[in-house]
């Protein structure tokens, strides 16, 4: 029972605060919305009994994503200060397309027979997914580091080309 | 499991619910005599010009790019960290790659001087 | 006798089961009243910190600190809660409303907040989760959006100016902070901060100083206060981010400033001082509280005295420190770290030696960084100024 109702909760947060994101005429209000989006899906996760990425998803998109996007607003000049149209006009296509992709995604969702896994969660998840990562996806886990390496490189260029 | 993540979220509305009532209190005995005087932007007694919200330097902006990087490094390294003493030796080496990859990164960076305040 | 916490946990238990509660309602009403507790405490601690600071900065000043309000002063910081209770509000003209009214609400929660998952004693633990130590890290984003809220909102430019310069400085001394971290991480094999107390023989302090010495380093930068208080460096900034900010809006970030200083103490208490652990501790769980709180203040008390003794650095400065120093030497740490620790595994050492050549090796690596640092330091050209003319009376031959 409290589970569905903390479910409940997130979602609604989730849902309602990503409708303000893309509603709201401040551009700067809508990227503190987006946190609270944010905090919506990492509870869900916990919900989910993924504890590492529920805290990931806080760490990363709270905790950088977000004061990227903040300050990224903030180096657009006056941006943030002025009230700004977020509609141009094919807003209405555009809101019939997601309407039907969450129909479809719904029926999908709805009609598939999804398996059940009925073994229980294992407690320390991080030590399976530690070793898991250093053995069968050593190859991945060593290509995301080369796929940091070329983002740090390039977001270095970029900025320096501003200047 | 469940549980213990309940007790976080009862603490974090504890958390927030507390320090609301101690910011609320003063609405209720505090005296209010706003004047456009007293509400007027402190700039040490100089008055306000211009727009507040400025152009900011590119500069923070890599700082936060470059902290997004290392941020999404560690998420990598914690359980490399804690799965090190069930994995075999060679395990160590990866990740010392891994974090050597990123090293080389932070050598280029600062030699290309993006990490000094200019 | 010996377990007084759990006892009063049971006593209030069969209360409420024996009032018909269910058994589901009494857990709710337990971690609740637990965590208003834990609350209350934090809230309380920083009353009698807010007047332990005042009298150790007066005495270390060779000034008297708070001696008016009762003997020595103590009831000054109730005095002085009264009054900012009874302060007016003043929200500057062209203030973004909401925001700035959230933002000193989530500075001190996102500081509480991290007190949820720490251990107090050896069955006196909050939530004890397997992601702990990423979870602590997590919450402490909320204090940086905090600061950008109100900075944002205040609708003043040195607001703005003094928020995105310690929002630089915070996400900056992170990394630092949080490699240092995984060296508990590393040697315990666990996120648990249970786990990570219990597996302190002896304390990591020993077995990992440098990464002692990095992350109480950079979690001074993080709590914002001298050396690292250029927020406040009144003749550039005003005041930083909370310039606009008057009565108990003010209040809350000055407590939960208090209070992160506090937090870092019982941080560095859990990763590097044992948490808990101490003579009697197991068997009096109750002793096991009084420790941890007693450690935490030690160490607290130190981090005051660090800042009270040492100038501000400027903000070039402290951006070169943490990159150029702090983060290359946490990340050769690590390695190091993971590597010793590792291959001493395969083999069965005592733990005396274990630990004599992990100390020895921290040592070694602290002092070729500093080597190396003091020879890139010289090898920086500073500009030469000659000395300028000073002003003498005339008649008087100037030297």
């Amino acid at each position: 029972m409290v589970p569905i109702i903390i479910f409940g909760l997130s979602a609604l947060i989730t849902l309602g605060a990503a409708l303000a994101v893309v509603t709201n005429k401040n551009i700067l209000h809508s990227a503190f919305y987006l946190v609270l989006a944010f905090a919506g899906v990492a509870s869900l996760y916990v919900l989910l009994e993924a504890p590492f990425i529920a805290v990931v998803q806080v760490l990363i998109y709270i905790g950088a994503i977000a004061i990227l996007i903040v300050f990224a607003i903030m180096l657009t000049r006056r941006i943030g200060s002025d009230d700004l149209i977020q509609r141009n006009a094919q807003w209405i296509w555009a809101a019939m397309g997601a309407a039907g992709l969450f129909l479809v995604l719904g029926w999908i969702v709805y009609s598939v027979n999804w398996p059940v896994v009925t073994q229980i969660v294992p407690e320390d998840t991080i030590t399976i997914l530690g070793q898991e990562l250093l053995s069968t996806y050593v190859i991945p886990f060593e290509v995301a580091s080369v796929l940091l390496l070329a983002a740090l490189v390039g977001s270095i260029i970029i900025g320096r080309e501003r200047e | 499991m469940l549980n213990y993540w309940l007790y976080i979220g009862i603490f974090l509305v504890v958390a927030v619910v507390v320090p609301l009532v101690a910011v609320l209190l003063p609405v209720l005995i505090a005296p209010k005599k706003p004047s456009a005087r007293k509400e007027e932007v402190y700039e040490c007694g100089i008055e306000s010009k211009g727009n507040v919200r400025i152009q900011f330097k590119s500069q923070y902006y890599i700082y936060a790019l470059i902290f997004l990087i290392f941020d999404i490094e560690v998420i990598f390294l914690f359980p490399w960290a804690v799965a090190l003493g069930e994995l075999p030796i060679f395990a160590v080496v990866e990740g010392v790659i891994f974090i050597a990859i990123l090293f080389a990164g932070l050598i280029y960076a600062m030699r290309k001087g993006a990490l000094a305040w200019s | 006798m010996a377990d007084l916490i759990n006892l009063i946990e049971n006593w209030i238990k069969n209360l409420l089961l024996g009032w018909g509660a269910s058994a589901g309602l009494t857990g709710f009403i337990l971690q609740a009243l637990g965590s208003v507790l834990v609350v209350m405490v934090c809230f309380a601690i920083v009353i009698v910190l807010i007047w332990v600071e005042r009298k150790l900065a007066g005495r270390l000043q060779d000034r008297f600190g708070p001696n008016r309000a009762g003997p020595y002063g103590i009831f000054q910081s109730f005095a002085d809660m009264i009054k900012i209770f009874t302060k007016e509000y003043v929200t500057p003209a062209g203030a973004e409303k909401g925001l700035y009214n959230i933002a000193p609400v989530l500075a001190m929660a996102s500081v509480l907040a991290i007190w949820a998952v720490f251990p107090f004693a050896v069955n006196v633990i909050g939530a004890d989760i397997h992601v702990g130590v990423l979870y602590i890290v997590a919450v402490g984003a909320f204090g940086i959006l905090a600061i950008l809220m109100a900075g944002w909102s205040s609708n003043n430019k040195y607001a703005l100016l003094g928020a995105s310069r310690s929002v630089a400085m915070l996400i900056s001394y992170e990394i630092p902070m949080v490699i240092a971290l995984l060296v508990p991480v590393l040697l315990s094999h666990s996120m648990k901060l249970s786990v990570i107390v219990e597996a302190q023989e002896p304390w990591f302090i020993f077995v990992a100083p440098l990464a002692a010495l990095i992350f109480s380093i950079s979690s001074m930068a993080e709590i914002g206060k001298a050396p690292f208080d250029l927020l406040e460096a009144e003749s550039e900034l005003v005041a930083g981010y909370h310039t606009e900010y008057s009565g108990m809006k003010f209040g809350m970030f000055y407590v939960a400033e208090f209070l992160h200083q506090f937090t870092v103490g019982a941080l560095i208490t859990i990763f590097f001082l044992g948490g808990w652990t101490g003579p009697m501790a197991v068997r009096w769980p109750i002793l096991g509280v009084i420790y941890f709180y007693g450690k935490s203040l030690f160490i607290y008390l130190v981090i005051s005295w660090i800042r009270l003794s040492l100038p501000r650095i400027r903000i070039d400065e402290m951006l070169d420190l943490n990159w150029r120093f702090l983060i290359p030497v946490s990340f050769v740490n690590l390695v190091a770290v993971a590597i010793a620790d590792r291959v001493m595994m395969e083999f069965t050492l005592a733990r005396w030696i274990y630990v004599l050549v992990m100390f020895g090796m921290n040592m070694f690596i602290l002092w070729a960084a500093l080597a190396i640092a003091e020879k890139n330091d010289q090898a920086v050209e500073r500009e030469e100024f000659p000395p300028r003319p000073v002003a003498v009376p005339p008649g008087v031959d100037s030297k």
